[in-house]
């Protein structure tokens, strides 16, 4: 009896947290072009950063995306006038819970969270196909549904780019009932730019770390040339 | 000591003379040099497995200095910031990318812990194949035990600091296992926690015992480790005893100087283990997921238990083993039996010098008996690691009990399959292979 009112209690939790058995697309972007990190900036605080916020970033480390702090201010901050302000957002979690019915999660980390053992990189491969996989639900509360997470709080925040789909249930998959101001190709490329955003901002100095391990191997490299042959010099007459 | 430095020297406390003979009189700076490094003879044939007990040492330095930089800036708080977030999560954020150089030190940290784990478990290993905890190293492998599973527990509370999800449902499981302890366990494990939830409280009393107790006791034991084996020397790879044959000057014949003889080789150790560990702390500091498990990017969430809680790789054997016990004997829960098991599971390596009745050390001499129980042991290691990190399964669950059983008969057994086998004759001297 208890476990039942126990897995009565977890099961909307569950049932929220449970995905779809959608195939996910790969990621095909990366998060050294410059030019989509910033046009995924841009669509970030557009439609994002509203509901989500990002809080463990400042606007200020946005410059690293090749932006001045004075581009940045003028075109990236909506809600903030100091450039070392944290992404945030003025919605109330308690509040946005009682909306979506579940408050939307931050989104500094969410392509690290959302990797799996084994492979890290999946979380920005959900996310890629996440976004693009709204369609329309009557039966919905916010009149949208996604394949890859079903029932879903979150409404299609992108669908004046992408347009409406809606899921063929005998095919099984997506087709755009009503054109967006993106072509399916243009809009597929907007939304790798976005999650290039996404993960760039989930660790902004990966690039940096990958750089430097170079150095550092090569040192170590070098390092263990002299090691060794110090090692060989002292163990010459051992036998 | 009678006619000690002490008193061949002037001492007036002037630094007049030769500083070293001042300090000689004063402190055992040569003797202690001598005793433990430039006249402390090793045996001359130490191979690939020897690497990994300075190894160790490093990776305990790496921990201690790192750690000392993290606690500057973490903060061991529940309470939930301006967003929402519990400020001990969003410290670690603030560390990997408002403080400076925080995310090299904070990887450093994270790698370092699987990294301990991975060098102690070859450390073991090597113990286990060469007879290293026979007569008369029983304490040093005792000590080396008691590191074992103080190491454990620094792993354990150090992994509910980040507070994420993965920490807080984590400590919650292993917490509510002391709740299986007939009669004391309910206060038990509110007395670890210092709350009836994991909370502030729980964090708090963890971070105290992950920076301040554990460590000390840690190096306390890493330095009763070292001087227990410099008292009996070390083993090798034949098993065979350097101090009964020494030369005229009463230096075993086949023993070198650990200093310098040791400390080159160790250095080129060292270089190997740290391009290794950049390796994994420059390009895949997750550890593809493993080292760092990635439902901890998500905060700790009191309302939200993951579908899948799993412990860090280091402890899933155990954990396995944990979940293998489903049965109720003796009028206990198998909740308890799997507590016993999995406690027993780690203790009772410290039996092994009692257990090993095989005439000879080392693995070189001994027969197929002892090389497939061995074998099968760590196959039966990693299974059990490997269905650790996985969600129950029926297939999984008789797996792990099969693995768990010849887990158990490998060191229940030995008594016996250690004297059975075949042996060949131990050489005088060790061999140079």
């Amino acid at each position: 009896m208890k476990k039942f009112l126990i897995a009565l209690l977890f099961a909307p939790v569950m049932a929220f947290a449970s995905t779809g058995g959608a195939p996910i697309d790969k990621w095909p972007g990366s998060v050294s072009d410059k030019a989509a990190l910033q046009n995924g900036a841009k669509l970030f605080v557009n439609y994002c950063l509203n509901c989500h916020g990002a809080s463990y970033m400042r606007y200020q480390n946005l410059v690293a995306l090749g932006l001045s702090e004075q581009q940045v201010k003028d075109n990236l901050m909506f809600t903030s006038d100091k450039i070392g302000e944290l992404m945030r957002i003025a919605a109330r979690a308690d509040e946005q819970k009682q909306w979506f019915g579940a408050t939307p999660p931050d989104l500094t980390i969410i392509t690290r969270a959302r990797g799996e053992a084994g492979n890290a990189g999946a979380g920005a491969d959900w996310v890629y196909t996440y976004l693009r996989s709204f369609y329309r639900d009557e039966n919905r509360p916010t009149g949208w549904n996604n394949t890859v997470f079903e029932n879903v709080g979150m409404p299609h925040v992108l669908y004046g780019l992408q347009g409406q789909q809606v899921l063929n249930h005998e095919t099984h998959k997506l087709e755009v009932a009503v054109p967006g101001q993106m072509a399916p190709a243009e809009f597929d490329k907007a939304v790798s730019d976005l999650v290039g955003f996404m993960v760039w901002m989930g660790e902004p100095q990966q690039e940096f770390r990958r750089k430097l391990g170079f150095f550092v191997l090569a040192f170590l490299g070098l390092l263990f040339v002299v090691a060794y042959a110090l090692k060989k010099e002292y163990w010459k007459d051992i036998h | 000591m009678a006619a000690g430095n002490f008193e061949k020297y002037k001492s007036d406390g002037s630094l007049g003379g030769n500083a070293l003979e001042w300090l000689d009189a004063r402190f055992p700076a040569t003797s202690l040099w001598k005793g433990h490094l430039s006249e402390y003879y090793c045996p001359k044939n130490f191979n690939f497995w020897y690497f990994f007990g300075s190894l160790a040492l490093l990776v305990l330095v790496i921990q201690i200095v790192t750690g000392i930089f993290l606690v500057m800036h973490y903060k061991p708080d529940a309470a939930l910031n301006a967003n929402g977030v519990p400020i001990a999560f969003a410290s670690v954020e603030y560390i990997m990318r408002d403080v400076p150089g925080g995310w090299l030190i904070r990887y450093m940290h994270s790698t370092g812990a699987s990294a301990f784990f991975i060098v102690v478990y070859l450390h073991m290993f090597r113990g286990l194949i060469y007879g290293s905890y026979r007569k008369p190293r029983e304490l040093t492998w005792l000590f080396g035990v008691g590191i074992f599973l103080v190491l454990m527990g620094e792993a354990f509370f150090g992994y509910l600091l980040p507070w994420g999800q993965m920490s807080y449902w984590g400590a919650q499981v292993i917490v509510n296992l002391f709740s299986a302890i007939p009669v004391i366990g309910s206060d038990l494990s509110l007395i670890i926690r210092g709350d009836f939830v994991v909370g502030d409280a729980t964090l708090n009393r963890f971070f105290s015992f992950h920076v301040i107790a554990f460590p000390l006791v840690l190096v306390g034991l890493v330095a009763a480790h070292v001087l227990a084996l410099h008292e009996t020397g070390s083993n090798n790879p034949d098993g065979v005893e350097i101090k009964a044959n020494k030369d005229e000057n009463g230096i075993p014949r086949d023993g070198i100087p650990f200093h310098p003889y040791y400390t080159v080789k160790d250095i080129v150790g060292v270089v190997v283990f740290l391009m290794v560990f950049s390796a994994v702390m420059f390009f895949a500091p997750e550890g593809g997921g493993y080292f760092l498990e990635t439902p901890n990017f998500y905060p700790a969430d009191p309302l939200k238990t993951p579908p899948h809680i799993a412990p860090v790789w280091y402890f899933t054997p155990y954990y396995s083993i944990l979940r293998a016990m489903v049965w109720n004997f003796f009028g206990l829960d198998a909740k308890f039996w799997g507590v016993v098991g999995m406690g027993a599971s780690v203790v009772i390596f410290a039996l092994l010098p009692w257990l090993d009745r095989s005439p000879v050390k080392s693995i070189r001499y001994r027969g197929p008996i002892t090389k497939v129980m061995i074998g099968l042991f760590v196959i039966c290691f990693f299974i059990l690691g490997y269905l650790g990190t996985l969600s129950p399964s029926p297939m999984g669950e008789v797996i792990s009990q099969i693995c768990t059983v010849f887990y158990f008969g490998f060191f229940l057994g030995m008594p016996w399959w250690s004297r059975m086998d075949k042996f060949k004759p131990v050489p005088e001297r060790v061999t140079m292979k």
